[in-house]
């Protein structure tokens, strides 16, 4: 035995050891991987003797290798030996190797629960610390369950040491055994409180990442939190407390008002950047969601704001960029505060850090106005050209397509130069987008279409410079919105010969074909337009020289692979031709040939085709062919979403595969329109243009800020703009100045301060009125969509017609009729109001006061009158009294009269039929968002259809999809409550499951459906 | 300030140290180890010491030829991050007595003991140097006795 010992100690003696290990790694540099494989064997040799204090060595060599990327999960059971040593020694190496090389799918961990549980209970503080420290880099669900008792006792331990380490692999033992939080919380608590500042502080870190994933848990501490707020010192604490108010603010907006003044104390008396920066951010977030409500938050986002402009002055890169991060923040709601500091920013943009760079032109993205627009975009001009680093620049080029030019119709002009600088970059992968706001901005801006048209020619002239490496790029994309533009309009073309020329080069061949194509047809427009010019000038030579022009180059482009410009070429080739025979008999041919590309494209509103009233016999909804048959609808069916019923084979309902149709008809034609450029999309960005006039009633003619020159000559720069637009500018200024003073000269009062420079805030005044082009409408259009009424006789039942409108304004259509034999005159509606709906009464008027009835009624006739109700809460039912007082004139006489009548505000006259889609209905279902209820109806003794169909006319519901007897619908309150049904029928039993987000209102929705059910 | 995980590694990209306080296979963390080797040992010396990865948020600080690395999550506080490090490198200072890259790798096991009596499970559990040295000594101690 005793020799044994020796022997092995003898051994050990030429053993490798860790740093023997790591020395002959760093010699075997060129055969690093067979060094190491030798060594593995070394060690595996190792780990077979009895030794512990050589398997300790071995293991620990093993954790370097592990670190290496060598796997050595081979040794698990030999780490959990050496783990179980009795001498510290090795235990801590043991643990350590578990700690890196242990994951949950390890499975000797099941072995190491009462070793743990041993360690955890050592006399010897140091076990006990190094059994805490591995075991929150393994516990797994199993031993979090089996130990979680014991960590529990040791958050109670004498020794401040242990009880740290115990409170903090608490939330570890919480994640994976969440049971364990409830026994266990009131002992965390009473940690916040502990003696010993470490475990105070660990106790809040796990409190604070407990509270952020479940803050509405931890409300109940905001006072204790507050007062270790108020008197801690450590600022890694604070930090945490005010990361945890942080989370809870959004659900007590009390506390955030009370936090504000504590935050801003610190912001002012720290000295450590880290909880400086922690308080702006949480001042930030704090004040988002108070958003409304705080009375004096500007003065403390001043204070954030100009302390984070103390971190983006200061030399650190790293205070720079988290200042422009939180400044970004800010920016969401405060614009103002943070366009004042647009120096700063933009100096920032000469960064040498990249990042820093990119946060700036993040924050620039949001700060643009019509005002600073010149000076962001000139500045930015000048950072695309010298910009390095390829995402920087992508993303520089995109904020110049996107955000910037599409701000405001102030700058369209300077849009186009931009579009035209921008495809001088190389690189840039926005080719397409630049190519469809230059057509949009061509066709809807009559004005500018000019200049436009000469800068286009001009690309198309240069078009050799920008290729390279363009097809890869895409930037070619550019080249068909020039052709196109310039063959359109091509009467503002200078020189039309030369812009037909560039067209017809013979390395236009090597466009992508969807691009040749417009290139040629274009040609052909070119042509007409050249033949027009010369037509009236003695010179047929020009002409001709043309034609002939066109007959040479046009064959290039009659062998093109492409069918699209095959079949244009040769046809407009032929055409040449056979105009060419013409003009050499002396014929006028401009004419007709002009005439070919007759008549002006305007753009059509996006709500034009919705506007073209419905002629007379035609049914939409009629089939026009057969009905597909059963076994393919059987196919197309979605999933079900409530339940699953058994489908019993009957032929699908017309209506329902209508709307499927319809549907699918609806997003071809979406599709189809999305891919045409003349389509004036509803999507935001092309609307922007429109943002002061919403309705298309509104639009005809819009008057927009135009304060650049129209036409400037040779290629596009920006400084020209930008200069004159300063001299008039400060002309202006100068003017007003003039008048100002003469007005103080008046009255005395103070200076005003005047700003001076271009980021004057004063509106810039139009230069120039542009006209917009109308966008057509057909004609007999109805002003505006009228929504059905259905009479109803009067004094009885008010039919109440729910509007949206801000969503709690319902309009009331209330139909009078004089069944009477008198005339009836001096009508007055009054409602005695509610807390929750009120009549709409016209300023000045008392809260009592009647609406008078803007007609009179001669026997027998009736009319309509409108009223509008603001509602708070729709999800009750409510019924409102009221009077109507009237004059009623026989022959001899007059006598007042009053009828009284009920108002019924159901909860089903505030739900608005709205189409939704399956897809759409099941995701809203799945959100898991809506509280469900049901109904049962007896004895329902009618078709399913005619029951769908009564649910959908009585309370506005609509089918989203039909199997069988079953059917699910879906409607919308005007307040954006999700209302879903699903009715099934079997035997005169109606089934009714049903959801919404509002339980109420769908308790009262399903009642109301109950009594439309009862009454027939 | 729950860190998802600490690198330390070279200039030239070797791993030094290594500490993940969220469980990921093998696999994973070799993969998440190379990714972000190459991108911080790409970034240039006067760039800033954040950077957005994945969901993450990284925060690297560069002492002499040696890389300190963490991933913390979003909302969490960059400027407290960089001063953990800080505090890491102080206390491998203290220990080893101006500390170079070469103790690391020698002692790499010690340099992970001190870390584990400054972070616990992601979070800081000693904010005293001292405290913390303390620990180690007498854990050192204990060693030498058996």
């Amino acid at each position: 035995m005793a020799l044994k010992i020796v022997k092995g100690s003898i051994d050990r003696m030429f053993d490798k050891n860790l740093q023997d290990l790591v020395r002959g790694i760093r010699n075997h540099k060129e055969d690093e991987a067979k060094y190491i494989s030798t060594c593995i064997d070394e060690i595996k040799q190792e780990l077979k003797q009895d030794n512990i204090a050589v398997k300790a060595n071995a293991v620990c060599k093993l954790t370097y290798l592990q670190m290496l990327g060598y796997d050595v999960s081979w040794a698990a059971f030999n780490i959990v030996e050496v783990m179980s040593s009795s001498k510290f020694t090795y235990k801590r190496i043991g643990y350590l190797a578990a700690s890196q090389c242990f994951h949950e799918g390890t499975d000797v961990i099941m072995l190491t629960t009462n070793q743990i549980r041993k360690d955890l209970s050592s006399p010897n503080q140091y076990d006990t610390g190094v059994a805490l420290t591995g075991l929150s880099c393994f516990v797994t669900p199993d031993l979090a369950r089996d130990l979680a008792n014991d960590i529990m006792t040791l958050m109670s331990h004498t020794k401040p040491y242990i009880r740290k380490k115990a409170v903090l692999i608490m939330y570890k033992v919480f994640l994976k055994y969440p049971e364990s939080l409830r026994p266990a919380f009131p002992r965390l608590k009473e940690k916040l409180e502990d003696p010993d500042p470490g475990v105070q502080s660990a106790a809040v870190n796990v409190i604070c990442e407990l509270a952020r994933r479940n803050p509405k848990n931890y409300l109940s501490l905001a006072p204790l939190f507050f007062k270790l707020m108020t008197s801690s010192t450590n600022n890694w604490v604070l930090i945490k407390i005010i990361k945890l108010f942080g989370a809870l603010t959004p659900l007590e907006p009390r506390l955030g008002k009370k936090l504000i003044e504590p935050l801003t104390n610190l912001i002012h008396s720290t000295s450590a950047m880290s909880l400086l920066y922690e308080c702006v951010n949480t001042v930030i977030a704090v004040l988002i969601s108070l958003s409304s409500g705080m009375p004096n938050h500007s003065a403390s986002i001043q204070l954030c704001v100009q302390k984070l402009r103390i971190l983006i002055e200061d030399s650190d890169q790293n205070l720079k960029y988290l200042g422009l991060l939180a400044m970004s923040k800010i920016l969401k709601t405060h614009p103002k505060s943070v366009q004042s500091h647009k120096d700063l920013i933009l100096q920032c943009l000469d960064d040498k850090d990249e990042s820093i760079r990119l946060r700036a032109l993040d924050l620039l993205y949001g700060m643009v106005s019509k005002k600073n627009l010149m000076e962001i975009v000139k500045k930015l001009m000048l950072h695309v050209d010298k910009a390095e680093g390829t995402t920087y620049r992508d993303e520089l080029q995109h904020t110049c397509n996107t955000k910037l030019c599409n701000c405001s119709t102030l700058i369209l002009l300077r849009y186009i130069s931009i579009l035209v600088e921008l495809t001088r970059l190389e690189g840039t992968r926005h080719g397409h987008l630049i190519a469809s706001q230059m057509l949009d901005v061509a066709i809807r801006v009559k004005a500018i279409r000019a200049f436009a048209v000469a800068q286009m020619a001009m690309l198309l002239d240069n078009a050799h410079l920008l290729t390279g490496n363009m097809q890869r790029n895409g930037i070619c994309e550019v080249l068909y919105a020039a052709a196109w533009i310039c063959g359109e309009f091509s009467e503002h073309l200078e020189d039309p010969n030369q812009t037909l020329e560039a067209m017809l080069r013979p390395k236009v061949a090597t466009l992508p074909g969807h691009i040749q194509a417009v290139y040629v047809q274009n040609a052909a427009k070119l042509f007409a337009t050249v033949l027009r010019k010369h037509e009236g000038a003695t010179d047929s030579q020009a002409a001709q020289e043309t034609s002939q022009l066109l007959v040479e180059r046009l064959p290039l482009f009659v062998q093109s692979a492409n069918l699209e410009v095959q079949e244009r070429a040769s046809c407009i080739l032929q055409l040449v031709k056979y105009i060419q025979k013409l003009q050499q008999k002396d014929v006028e041919v401009a004419e007709e040939v002009s005439a070919l590309f007759a008549g002006e494209l305007n753009p059509v509103a996006p709500k034009a085709q919705k506007k073209v009233p419905v002629p007379e016999g035609l049914d939409l909804d009629a089939w026009i062919n057969e009905p597909p048959s059963e076994s393919e609808s059987e196919d197309e069916k979605p999933k079900a979403v409530f339940a699953k019923e058994e489908t019993k084979h009957s032929r699908p309902r017309h209506t329902e595969v209508d709307e499927k149709e319809l549907a699918r008809r609806r997003e071809a034609r979406k599709q189809e329109q999305a891919n045409n450029p003349f389509y004036i999309k509803s999507s935001p960005s092309s609307q922007k243009v429109y943002q002061d006039a919403p309705g298309v009633e509104h639009i005809p003619v819009v008057q927009i800020d135009l304060s650049v020159p129209l036409k400037v000559p040779g290629m596009p720069m920006s400084d020209q703009y930008l200069k004159l637009e300063e001299e008039r500018r400060q002309k202006e200024k100068a003017e007003k100045k003039k008048k100002e003073k003469k007005k103080k000269r008046e009255k005395h009062g103070k200076g005003k301060k005047h700003d001076s420079g271009p980021e004057s805030e004063e509106d810039i005044t139009p230069a120039h009125h542009v006209d917009i082009v109308t966008e057509e409408m057909p004609e007999n259009a109805l002003p505006s969509d009228d929504d059905d009424k259905d009479p109803n006789d009067p004094h009885k039942v008010y039919d109440i017609q729910g509007n949206l409108q801000d969503g709690s304004q319902v309009v009331v259509s209330v139909i009078f009729e004089n069944k009477s034999d008198s005339f009836l005159k001096s009508m007055e509606f009054n409602v005695l109001d509610s807390l929750n709906s009120k009549l709409q009464r016209p300023e000045g008027a008392g809260p009592h006061d009647g609406l008078v009835v803007p007609f009179q009624l001669p026997p027998g006739v009736s009319n309509e009158a409108r009223f509008i109700f603001s509602v708070q809460s729709i999800v009750m039912p409510q019924k409102l009294k009221g009077t109507l007082t009237f004059i009623v004139k026989s022959e001899d006489s007059s006598t007042h009269e009053k009828l009284d009548f009920k108002l019924h505000f159901t909860c089903t006259s505030y739900l608005i039929t709205t189409p939704c889609y399956s897809d759409a209905y099941a995701k809203l279902l799945e959100s898991g968002d809506l509280k469900s209820s049901s109904l049962r109806l007896e004895g329902v003794n009618m078709p399913f259809h005619h029951l769908l169909a009564r649910i959908c006319f009585h309370h506005h519901f609509s089918v989203v999809e039909r199997i069988d007897s079953c059917a699910s619908m879906y409607s919308r309150s005007i307040q954006g409550h999700h209302v879903c049904l699903l009715v099934k029928t079997a035997d005169q039993t109606v089934s009714i499951d049903a959801k919404c987000d509002e339980p109420s209102l769908l308790g009262n929705v399903l009642d109301e459906i109950k009594q439309t059910f009862s009454q027939c | 300030m729950l860190m998802q995980f600490m690198l330390l590694f070279s200039r030239q990209g070797k791993l030094r140290l290594q500490k993940w306080y969220v469980p990921l296979s093998d696999k994973e963390k070799k993969k998440i180890t190379r990714e972000l080797v190459q991108t911080v040992l790409a970034r240039k010396p006067k760039m800033c010491s954040f950077l957005e990865w994945r969901d993450l948020k990284i925060v690297y600080k560069r002492y002499a030829s040696l890389y300190f690395c963490c991933a913390i999550e979003d909302q969490d506080n960059e400027l407290i991050t960089l001063e953990i490090i800080h505090r890491y490198v102080e206390l491998l200072d203290k220990y080893f007595g101006s500390v170079c890259e070469l103790d690391i790798i020698f002692n790499f096991e010690k340099a992970y003991f001190i870390l584990d009596e400054f972070l616990l499970g992601g979070e800081a559990q000693e904010t005293s140097k001292k405290n913390v040295l303390k620990a180690i000594e007498q854990a050192d101690l204990l060693q030498e006795v058996n």
